[in-house]
C-alpha cells in the first residue's frame, strides 16, 4: 500500500526535507554471491552501439531546417554590457535570430563571472552563428572583481555558513597527549565530460521537445516547465545516450533555455552547444577549498578532538559542498567541530563533480591522520582501526551495514608490500605506501519507479525514464530485471532517457542510480512474474505457490518444466504488465559507503616527478550487480582521482580573475600512459537492511580516497608533506625542500 | 569534390574551411565519428586517411583529395570492436569509435603490440571515463 512519509532525501550530500509516497518492498533479498545473472559479469546490452559509433547523443541529433546558437559570454570576471548592438549579427549571413538583455532572463546586463551569457544569435550553420555572434557590439564596464575565496569570507560575501559541533574541541586538544595542525589546499578542476553541455530543442504545437545531454530528464523537464509556463506533460525530455557527466549535467543549463527560447521565437528546431573552451568557463566545475585542520589524539592514537575551518570557493551561485563530512562522520572521535563557509565570488559557479565535498575533504583530513600516525609513530592503518566508528558519531544511530574492518583487513595484504616497495628506493627516486579511509552516501531513495512489459514472444522490456550516464545502468537494471524473471540476459531490453515513454526516476548523481531504480525494476519483475504464475496456475491447473520462473520456463515443484513461450504465447498481442517502485530507507538508520584504497608512489626527489605505480581499492557498496562493470567504475574513479591529484587544475589569472586553461592541452587529463596498475575488490555483502537488492551506489567511492592516499604515500618515500593539489613539481620539491629543513633543524641528518 | 569514405564515393559540397569531421557528419551523414574538442587534442574524431590515424576535426576535406578515409562505420564488424565490447572498454562511448580507430592502426602495424606499444599509440586518445585498463586489454586480447 502507498504511505504519504514526511522524511528527508541526500543527493550528492545534500539534505532536503519533503513529502514522499511510498510503496512497501515486501520482497526478500535474494541470498547473497552470485545468482543466475546478478552478480555475475555481463558485457554491457548497449555495448555494441556505443562502441559501433551508431549510439544517438545529442550530438548527432539533427533535424531538417535545425539552427545552430551561438552565445556571447562575458569575456570579464565581473562586467556589465552597458549597451548591446544586435544589429550588425542580424544583417550577417544565416542569421535568424539574436537576443540580448531583456529578451530573456538567461541573459543579463550585469555579468558576475566570465562566461556569464550576455546574448545569443542562431543561423542556418554553426559557422555562421559563430561569425555572427562575435559582431554583436557590447559596450563593456569593468567592475571590481573578487576572486579570492579568503578575501570573500573576510568581507562576508558567503554563500551559506554551516556550524557544526558535538562535544567540546577545546576541552578534547587539552586532553591530547599530542596535537597535529595542518592547512590542507585543493584546486579547482573541471568535469570535460567528452560530449560537451548541449541541448536540441523544438516546440510540436504546445509542446516542447528538449534533445539533452543531461543525467536528469525530470529536473530538465521541471525547470522548462516552469520557465515557458507550460504544464510538466507538456515538455518531453530526451537523452538516450549522453557522453559523460561526472555531476555536471543534473540541471537545465542556459544552452538548454536559450535552444528553447529561440526554436519558440524562430519555429524552428534550434541546437545550442557548448564549444571545450565554453566548456571550460560556463559548465561548473569542482571548486577549490581551503582547509585548516587540526586533531588531537592520546599517545594510543585514540582520537580526542578534531576541528577544521573549511573554505569553499563556490563561485558566484551554486552550493557549499560538505567538505567537512569526512570530519564529521569517519571517526569516533567525541570532540568535533567544523566551520565551513561557502565564499561568493566572481568565478564560474561549481557544479557537483563526483562525490563533492568529500574528494576534497578526504584528502585533508586523511593527509592530517598520517602526519598524526608520524608523530606518534603509530601504523596508519591501525590508527585508523583504533578509531573506528561503530555508530554513527554523533548520534549514535546505527548503521544500515558497515564493514570498513572487514576492508582494512583486505587492505593488510596490500599495506604490508610496503616494506619491499620502500626497500627499491635508490639516491634520487624514492619508493613508498599510503592509504586512506572512504566515506559516502550512495543508499539512493524514492521516488523512482519502473515498469516490465512481456509479450507474446516471452521477452521481457524493462521501461523507466532514468539515465546511463555511462556507468552500464542499462545493463544493471536488465540483468536484475532477467534475474526476477529467470530469463537469459538476451532477452531483457531496457528503455530509458525519456520522459514521455517510462515513469519518474531519480537522477542519475549522487552514487543513487543503481541503488534507487535497482528495487523498483526489482519490484516490477516480481510483479509481472506474479500475474505470469497466476496465468500458469490456470492453464496448468496448479497452484500458485508450487510454480516459479526458471532459465525461461515455467517449473512446477514436482519437476515440471513448461516453456515460457508456451503460456505466453497464448497471449497474442496482449501484455503483461508490471509495475514496481523503490520502497523506503530504513527507518532510524544510517545508510553510507565505506572503504580504504592503498597506493605505491615513485617520487623522483631531483626533479620533483611523482609517478603512481599502484592502487589497491577496497570498498563497500552492498551487493554488486555487475562485476565487470563495476570494476569499470572503479578503475575510472580512481584514474580521475590521479588526474586530481597530480596534473589537473583550472588556472586563473590573478590579476583579471580569467580562466588561463582553456583547451584539452592546457587542462591536463590523464591518458592511458598515467594509468598505474589498479587492484579493485569489492566486499560484494548485500546490505540487510536496504530495500530488496541490498545495493548501494559505486560511481563515486573510488575516487574519495585517491588523494589523500597518494599524498600519504609520498610522505612515506619521502617524508614529506605534501599539502596543496595539484602534487605537481614545484608542490613536490617545496615539500621536499621543507622536509629537508625540518631534519636539518632537528639536528638529524636528512632522509632525503 | 569526391571523397571516398569506407569504399564509397560521395560528391560533396563544401567550403574551403570545411574540417573532415563536419563534412563526414554534416554533409555525408556519418555520425560514427565523434567531436569532443574540435580543436586536435582529444582523438574522438579519429578516422583512417590512407590508413594512417587521422584528427579530422583539424584536417581540411579539401586535403583529402582522392585518398581513402575510413571511419569506424567501415570497422563495424573488425574484431577489435567485439573485443572492446567484451572487455567493457566502453563507459559513456563517446570517445570510443576513436579509440577503437587508433587501436586499428595500431594492430594493422603491429598485430601483437605490447603493453608500451598500446600505451603509446592510445595516448592521444582521452577518455574521461577512464576506460583505460579496459582499453589496454581489449587490444591486448583482440584476436579473441
Amino acid at each position: 500500500m502507498a504511505r504519504l512519509i514526511r522524511t528527508q532525501k541526500e543527493v550528492e550530500g545534500r539534505f532536503e526535507d519533503l513529502w514522499l509516497v511510498v510503496e512497501e518492498d515486501a520482497l526478500e533479498q535474494w541470498p547473497a554471491g552470485p545468482g543466475a545473472v546478478v552478480g555475475r559479469p555481463a558485457a554491457r546490452i548497449d555495448g555494441f552501439p556505443r562502441a559501433r559509433g551508431e549510439a544517438t547523443f545529442t550530438a548527432d541529433v539533427r533535424f531538417a531546417g535545425m539552427l545552430h546558437a551561438a552565445v556571447l559570454r562575458s569575456p570579464f570576471a565581473h562586467a556589465r554590457a552597458e549597451r548591446v548592438d544586435l544589429s550588425p549579427a542580424l544583417a550577417a549571413p544565416g542569421v535568424r535570430a539574436a537576443i540580448g538583455p531583456g529578451d530573456a532572463p538567461e541573459l543579463q546586463p550585469e555579468c558576475n563571472y566570465e562566461g556569464a551569457a550576455v546574448a545569443v544569435v542562431c543561423a542556418d550553420t554553426p559557422e555562421q552563428a559563430r561569425a555572427a555572434v562575435e559582431l554583436v557590439r557590447v559596450d563593456w564596464v569593468e567592475l571590481e572583481a573578487v576572486i579570492d575565496s579568503e578575501e570573500a569570507v573576510r568581507r562576508g560575501l558567503l554563500i551559506g555558513t554551516r556550524r557544526q559541533e558535538r562535544g567540546d574541541r577545546e576541552r578534547g586538544l587539552a586532553e591530547a597527549d599530542v596535537v597535529v595542525e595542518g592547512t590542507y589546499r585543493t584546486q579547482t578542476v573541471l568535469h570535460n565530460s567528452m560530449e560537451t553541455h548541449q541541448s536540441v530543442c523544438r516546440w510540436v504545437g504546445d509542446t516542447l521537445e528538449a534533445y539533452t545531454s543531461t543525467q536528469y530528464v525530470w529536473g530538465v523537464r521541471d525547470e522548462l516547465a516552469s520557465r515557458f509556463d507550460v504544464p510538466g506533460d507538456r515538455v518531453r525530455v530526451i537523452s538516450e545516450y549522453l557522453g559523460g557527466g561526472f555531476g555536471s549535467k543534473a540541471d537545465a543549463g542556459d544552452y538548454t533555455l536559450l535552444a528553447a527560447e529561440l526554436a519558440r521565437r524562430t519555429g524552428r528546431p534550434v541546437r545550442c552547444a557548448l564549444s571545450r573552451r565554453e566548456e571550460h568557463v560556463a559548465a561548473g566545475n569542482r571548486n577549490a577549498t581551503v582547509q585548516r585542520l587540526v586533531v588531537g589524539a592520546k599517545a594510543d592514537g585514540t582520537l580526542t578532538a578534531l576541528g577544521g575551518d573549511f573554505v569553499n570557493a563556490v563561485g558566484y551561485s551554486g552550493w557549499s559542498a560538505m567538505t567537512e563530512g569526512p570530519m564529521q562522520m569517519l571517526y569516533a572521535c567525541p570532540n568535533v567541530m567544523t566551520v565551513t563557509h561557502g565564499a561568493k565570488l566572481n568565478m564560474p559557479p561549481m557544479k557537483a563533480f563526483r562525490a563533492p565535498g568529500f574528494v576534497e575533504g578526504t584528502f585533508g583530513l586523511e593527509c592530517l591522520l598520517d602526519e598524526l600516525a608520524t608523530k606518534l609513530d603509530l601504523d596508519p592503518l591501525e590508527l585508523r582501526r583504533r578509531n573506528h566508528a561503530a555508530t554513527t558519531p554523533g548520534d549514535g544511530r546505527a548503521y544500515s551495514s558497515k564493514r570498513l574492518l572487514e576492508c582494512y583487513d583486505r587492505a593488510e595484504r596490500h599495506w604490508e608490500r610496503r616494506h619491499a616497495v620502500r626497500a627499491r628506493s635508490t639516491e634520487t627516486v624514492k619508493y613508498g605506501v599510503g592509504l586512506a579511509s572512504q566515506v559516502w552516501f550512495g543508499g539512493g531513495g524514492p521516488p523512482s519507479y519502473a515498469w516490465v512489459r512481456v509479450g507474446a514472444d516471452g521477452c521481457a522490456a524493462v521501461v523507466t525514464a532514468t539515465q546511463d550516464v555511462g556507468t552500464g545502468m542499462r545493463t544493471t537494471l536488465a540483468q536484475i530485471a532477467a534475474e526476477e524473471l529467470g530469463l537469459p540476459l538476451e532477452q531483457i531490453t531496457v528503455s530509458l532517457g525519456d520522459t514521455a515513454s517510462g515513469p519518474y526516476s531519480t537522477l542519475s548523481a549522487g552514487s543513487s542510480t543503481t541503488a534507487s531504480m535497482g528495487p523498483a525494476v526489482r519490484a516490477a519483475a516480481a510483479d509481472a512474474k506474479q500475474q505470469i504464475l497466476e496465468l500458469a496456475a490456470q492453464r496448468y491447473e496448479s497452484g500458485v505457490a508450487s510454480l516459479g520462473l526458471e532459465g525461461g520456463s515455467i517449473v512446477t515443484t514436482a519437476g515440471e518444466r513448461h516453456p515460457l513461450g508456451e503460456l505466453v504465447g497464448l497471449l497474442g498481442n496482449g501484455q503483461i504488465l508490471g509495475r514496481g517502485a523503490r520502497g523506503p530507507n530504513p527507518a532510524g538508520m544510517t545508510v553510507l559507503t565505506f572503504g580504504v584504497q592503498v597506493a605505491e608512489v615513485a617520487v623522483d626527489v631531483e626533479t620533483g616527478e611523482v609517478t603512481v605505480e599502484r592502487i589497491a581499492a577496497i570498498h563497500d557498496v552492498g551487493r554488486v550487480i555487475n562485476p565487470l562493470g563495476a570494476s569499470s567504475q572503479v578503475e575510472g574513479g580512481v584514474i580521475q582521482g590521479i588526474g586530481h591529484t597530480l596534473s589537473e587544475e583550472r588556472l586563473v589569472d590573478p590579476g583579471s580573475g580569467r580562466v588561463l586553461t582553456r583547451t584539452l592541452d592546457a587542462y591536463r587529463m590523464p591518458t592511458i600512459a598515467d594509468v598505474p596498475e589498479i587492484v579493485c575488490e569489492l566486499l560484494d555483502e548485500p546490505d540487510p537492511h536496504l530495500t530488496n537488492l541490498g545495493s548501494k551506489g559505486l560511481g563515486e567511492p573510488p575516487i574519495v580516497p585517491v588523494a589523500a592516499a597518494i599524498a600519504n604515500a609520498i610522505r612515506d618515500a619521502t617524508g614529506a608533506d605534501v599539502r596543496s593539489l595539484p602534487i605537481g613539481r614545484a608542490e613536490m620539491l617545496r615539500a621536499l625542500a621543507e622536509a629537508r629543513e625540518r631534519e636539518r633543524s632537528r639536528g638529524a641528518p636528512a632522509a632525503v | 569534390m569526391l571523397v571516398t569514405v569506407n569504399g564509397d564515393e560521395y560528391a560533396v559540397d563544401a567550403p574551403v574551411d570545411a574540417s573532415l569531421a563536419e563534412t563526414l557528419r554534416g554533409r555525408i551523414g556519418l555520425n560514427g565519428t565523434k567531436v569532443a574538442c574540435d580543436e586536435g587534442h582529444c582523438g574522438a574524431c579519429t578516422v583512417l586517411v590512407d590508413g594512417a590515424p587521422t584528427l579530422s576535426c583539424i584536417t581540411l576535406v579539401h586535403r583529402i583529395d582522392a585518398q581513402p578515409v575510413t571511419t569506424i562505420e567501415g570497422l563495424r564488424d573488425h574484431p577489435l570492436v567485439a573485443s572492446f565490447v567484451a572487455a567493457d572498454a566502453v563507459q559513456c562511448g563517446f570517445c570510443t569509435p576513436g579509440q577503437i580507430v587508433s587501436a586499428v592502426a595500431l594492430v594493422e602495424r603491429c598485430p601483437e603490440p605490447s603493453a608500451d606499444d598500446i600505451r603509446h599509440a592510445m595516448s592521444g586518445n582521452l577518455c574521461r571515463c577512464g576506460t583505460y585498463p579496459k582499453i589496454e586489454e581489449a587490444i591486448r586480447r583482440w584476436r579473441g
